[in-house]
């Protein structure tokens, strides 16, 4: 490395204020009326931060390059850890009948998953950077589509449905980033498409209309296309069997994602009283720490999953416009920053670490809202919880390293 | 892999719009819920944390004439819980089952107030001693649902000297709240179950108040001062009746133990209910907040039947004292004068077809006129009157005379009295088969015929007012009164004579004077098949000027010269004038 490094200072200080901004909402998330485990969270939060400030720091000392070199063994150990869930899992929180938590006797030590989420796109950036062609038939994507696969279905055996869709979003936003066409991406989505629809037998029959059309219009190779709609054939007559599959808890949270009072004390419970909560908060909210459905305990897993409740609550509309624009902020920034890297694997990186958190906002505060299914994935910088901490802070360190040597750097526009 | 640059910056626009959009769409969707929906969640909002507790009212005090408290509020306390569900319910209510001394059927009333009214807390103990609120007092930490209230609870210091009007309190029942009458109740709430406690219930129920409490997710109360200010409850208006509790209070002593029936005093002016009582009675305080089991089957097992109120429920042949009513419907018809003797003089009965009707005075009266035929109660001699008013007049009148009616009186167990509504009973009841000696019965008390003491005493004020009969009332209202019958002042004159000559020498009531009081009377006899008869008394005095009637009937009290010893007593005592001359075993 000849060229020195400059820090990101904007790609800092969102990620920075989003991280102490989340202390304070679990912090305030710990002020209840009744007494709350809760309470010293921000503690140990406080300190994964310092911990991951240090993993960033490490990180960002080192170089692209290494890290590219590290990214097998990094993920090929992540998926050892993800597989040991399965065998030593324990679940918590709004899952505790899941395994995604790595734990010794009682004790839990932390989420592969959130490790993983960093090694996959890690993983996948250098698959397919080394592609020399873009993908241009389903057959080309077999090895990115498996880098991607065997995590996601040790994560779907967990179970753990929102880690998952976290997963596909990751894959889709690099595959796009690398430039895969728009109609193949949607091949590629087709069976999930048609799974989704089969619940209802014409809407299902219209996109199996419109799959027909778009495979003679981009002609991918006969066998390809005949697979395509084999397959979307069978998920679609296999999904009300899946269906009987999913745990009762998963099916109840997609049930009341659909109609939330359909379940009002049990899972639909959760929903209303996040939208109590937000929408009691008004434009200016009830004040920091004064949320009353949070200090009354009415909002579940304020600390975790349900953050985001609190900061409407509390900060109202106002609050609640900072936090997205922050996020905004900082996912503009890393665009900018994969748009300038200096080479395609750094540039997947980063663009692969943005959408993975781009998910994980919309997914997470959709979900106070009712606009997205209860899938207890939580909300980055923001949510209690030591894995995903480390984890992000890590990936603003690659964030950091990648910007620095890019050539959208301070240095290089200076010079 | 396509990197060429022109190709990433495009990606790398349309992803940023890709953003863009999202975020819009998301802060859209929480202007929408903060700040357009913002009303309708705070209202949820509170709805979710703030707890109503309602504060009973106290109900409204009962005064007799003279400002004496008939009915009072005393502090008693209530134990009551909230509940999320019926399950949690029964778990803390198995709970407390030990410590509360609840019995199953508590533990059923109790989760059957709940499922009435799930946000309302729910009442366990109504009014729970003082032992049981210090125990839990001490253990309120394990219950933090449980409301220990302050509440007034109804106490009648008379007690069972007043419960014959009075009435009592209770929970109101299940049937109770299915009545539209009562849809503005809810299960746990004292309403009046029966007397002027139900009669004016929506006068002396109040307003019940509400507390707000600030409770957490689980329902626990979480701060000491409401988040909200309290509508305190708002006590009821007081109920001012006509009683005057002392000559209840002597009524009730002359009663005592042993006698039992009813009594009913009245001013005859206005219908003012001055004392009403059935012996024997019951004490209203034992049923307030639950009648206990015990006591209630005690009461359903006197065979004196102390829960049939004989002062206006219980119907009893009114006896001889109907002859007034006869002959007041002969006059009126102008079928009897005044000086008129009946053909046949009486020698101890009548002989009518081939049935011989007794006069109760075996050795006969003779020859009388109608003053004297009222003094001797002379049967033989009203036999005649009633023949020559027939059997439809008969009826007719009795109906005119408000015999088919309620007295009217502000109780709503009162019964209506029984009387033929026409001929067409008799034939519907006997076929063809019934004879014209029905006259002879009606006329003389007997037969088809039963009426309250309270209809009897409403009766006789009409004949002590020249027609004029008041609605008897309790509560002091504005007067309710309806000319019955007219009569000229000289027929008025003989009646007046022939009830001022009962209690005179030789009447049948003679032996009950006042000395110093002119009384005015008639005594009779309810022929009882079951039993020794019913002794019956009306009367009234001043004779001249009347201020007091008195109906008393007396269960088994033979002859009713025994009623008219308590009639007299009441009226010396409410008129204060005696001594009372005579002793009872002269009648």
């Amino acid at each position: 490395m000849n060229r020195p490094i400059v820090a990101d200072y904007r790609l800092l200080a969102a990620a920075g204020i989003l991280s102490v901004f989340g202390i304070a909402m679990v912090y305030s998330a710990g002020q209840t009326d009744t007494p709350t485990a809760v309470a010293s969270a921000y503690k140990s939060q406080i300190l994964w931060l310092l911990i991951g400030l240090g993993f960033a720091y490490a990180v960002g000392h080192s170089s692209v390059r290494f890290i590219e070199w590290m990214t097998t063994p990094l993920y090929l150990f992540s998926i050892f850890l993800l597989a040991l869930t399965l065998v030593i899992g324990k679940g918590a929180g709004t899952a505790a009948s899941t395994k995604s938590w790595l734990a010794i006797g009682s004790h839990r030590i932390g989420q592969p998953s959130e490790i993983a989420k960093v090694t996959v796109v890690l993983m996948l950036a250098k698959v397919l950077a080394n592609q020399r062609e873009g993908p241009k038939s389903l057959l080309d994507l077999w090895k990115p589509a498996l880098v991607v696969i065997i995590p996601w279905l040790i994560i779907m055996l967990q179970p753990d449905l929102g880690t998952g869709i976290v997963f596909i979003g990751i894959f889709f936003a690099m595959l796009y980033w690398a430039g895969v066409a728009w109609p193949l991406l949607i091949l590629i989505a087709s069976p999930a498409i048609s799974l989704i629809l089969s619940f209802s037998v014409g809407l299902w029959g219209a996109w199996f209309f419109i799959l027909l059309a778009l495979v003679l219009w981009y002609r991918p190779y006969l066998i390809e296309g005949i697979v395509l709609m084999v397959l979307n054939v069978a998920t679609g007559v296999i999904a009300p069997m899946m269906w009987e599959k999913l745990a009762p808890y998963q099916q109840n949270r997609l049930k009341v994602f659909i109609d939330p009072s359909a379940d009002p004390r049990a899972s639909g419970y959760h929903v209303i009283q996040s939208k109590v909560a937000i929408g009691s908060g008004g434009f200016f909210g009830k004040g920091f720490t004064q949320g009353t459905q949070k200090r009354l305990a009415f909002l579940p897993e304020q600390h975790t999953d349900f953050i985001f409740s609190v900061v409407g609550e509390e900060l109202g509309f106002l609050g609640v416009t900072i936090v997205l624009a922050l996020f905004l902020w900082l996912f503009l920034r890393i665009t900018q920053v994969a748009e300038r890297a200096n080479d395609s694997y750094s540039s997947l990186v980063a663009f692969g670490l943005m959408s993975g958190w781009f998910v994980h906002v919309l997914v997470n505060v959709g979900m106070t809202l009712n606009l997205m299914p209860i899938t207890g994935i939580p909300l980055p910088f923001f949510s209690y919880g030591g894995s995903f901490m480390l984890a992000s802070w890590l990936a603003v360190g690659i964030l950091m390293r990648i910007s620095g040597e890019g050539r959208g750097s301070a240095l290089s526009l200076r010079r | 892999m396509s990197f060429h640059p022109n190709d990433v910056a495009r990606r790398a626009r349309m992803s940023s719009l890709a953003l863009t959009v999202g975020f819009l769409v998301l802060i859209g969707a929480f202007f929408k819920t903060q700040v357009i929906q913002n009303k309708q969640y705070v209202m949820q909002s509170q709805e979710n944390r703030l707890r109503p507790i309602p504060l009973p009212a106290p109900r409204g005090i009962i005064y007799d004439r003279h400002g004496e408290v008939i009915a009072e509020n005393l502090p008693a306390y209530s134990v009551s819980i909230t509940s999320p569900n019926v399950d949690s319910l029964r778990s803390a209510l198995a709970q407390l089952a030990p410590t509360l001394q609840l019995t199953q059927n508590d533990i059923n009333l109790a989760i059957r107030r709940y499922r009435r009214a799930p946000t309302r807390p729910t009442v366990i103990l109504p009014d729970a001693s003082i032992d049981i609120v210090s125990v839990l007092e001490e253990h309120r930490l394990d219950f933090p649902r449980l409301i220990i209230q302050s509440v007034p609870k109804r106490y009648y210091p008379d007690g069972p000297m007043v419960a014959s009007f009075v009435g009592y309190t209770g929970e109101i029942s299940e049937s109770e709240l299915n009545d539209p009458k009562y849809a503005a109740y809810k299960p746990g709430q004292q309403i009046g179950k029966g007397g002027l406690e139900k009669q004016y219930e929506s006068i002396l129920h109040g307003k019940e108040g509400v507390r707000f409490d600030e409770v957490d997710a689980r329902g626990r109360p979480v701060r000491g001062e409401g988040p909200r200010p309290d509508l305190s409850a708002e006590g009821a208006p007081p109920l001012y009746t006509n009683i005057d509790l002392d000559l209840q209070k002597f009524t009730v002593g002359i009663f005592a133990d042993s006698l039992q029936g009813g009594a009913v005093a009245i001013d005859p002016t206005s219908g003012e209910v001055l004392a009403l009582y059935s012996a024997p009675s019951w004490d209203p305080n034992k049923f307030t907040g639950g009648i206990p089991v015990d006591y209630y089957k005690q009461l359903l097992d006197d065979k004196r039947r102390p829960l049939v109120n004989k002062a206006i429920q219980g119907r009893y042949p009114p006896g001889s004292t109907f002859k007034l009513a006869t002959s007041v419907i002969a006059l009126q018809d102008g079928l009897v004068g005044l000086k008129e003797h009946m053909p046949v003089p009486c020698s101890g009965g009548y002989q009518y077809g081939t049935r011989y009707f007794r006069c109760w005075e075996k050795k006969g009266h003779g020859s009388l006129d109608l003053e004297q035929a009222i003094k001797h109660s002379c049967d033989v001699y009203f036999y005649q009157l009633g023949l020559k008013v027939g059997l439809s007049r008969m009826i007719a009148g009795g109906i005119n005379l408000t015999m088919r009616d309620k007295s009217g009186i502000d109780l709503p167990e009162e019964n209506q009295p029984f009387w033929p509504y026409a001929i067409d009973y008799y034939n519907k009841r006997y076929g063809r088969n019934w004879s014209n000696a029905e006259t002879l019965n009606l006329a003389i008390g007997q037969g088809a015929n039963s009426q309250t003491v309270v209809n009897m005493a409403k009766f006789y004020s009409a004949v002590s007012m020249q027609g004029i009969a008041p609605r008897p009332e309790i509560a002091h209202l504005i007067p309710q009164r309806k000319q019955i019958f007219r009569l000229s002042s000289a027929q008025d004159s003989v009646l007046l004579e022939g009830l001022k000559a009962v209690l005179q020498g030789g009447g049948t009531a003679a032996a009950s004077a006042i000395q110093g009081l002119t009384l005015a009377g008639k005594t009779g006899t309810a022929q009882n098949p079951g039993g020794v008869d019913h002794g019956w008394f009306v009367g009234f005095a001043p004779a001249d000027h009347p201020k007091i009637v008195v109906a008393v009937l007396l269960e088994f009290g033979g002859h009713g010269s025994r009623a008219a010893h308590i009639a007299s007593a009441i009226i010396g005592h409410y008129l204060k004038v005696g001594p009372i001359q005579a002793t009872m075993d002269e009648g």
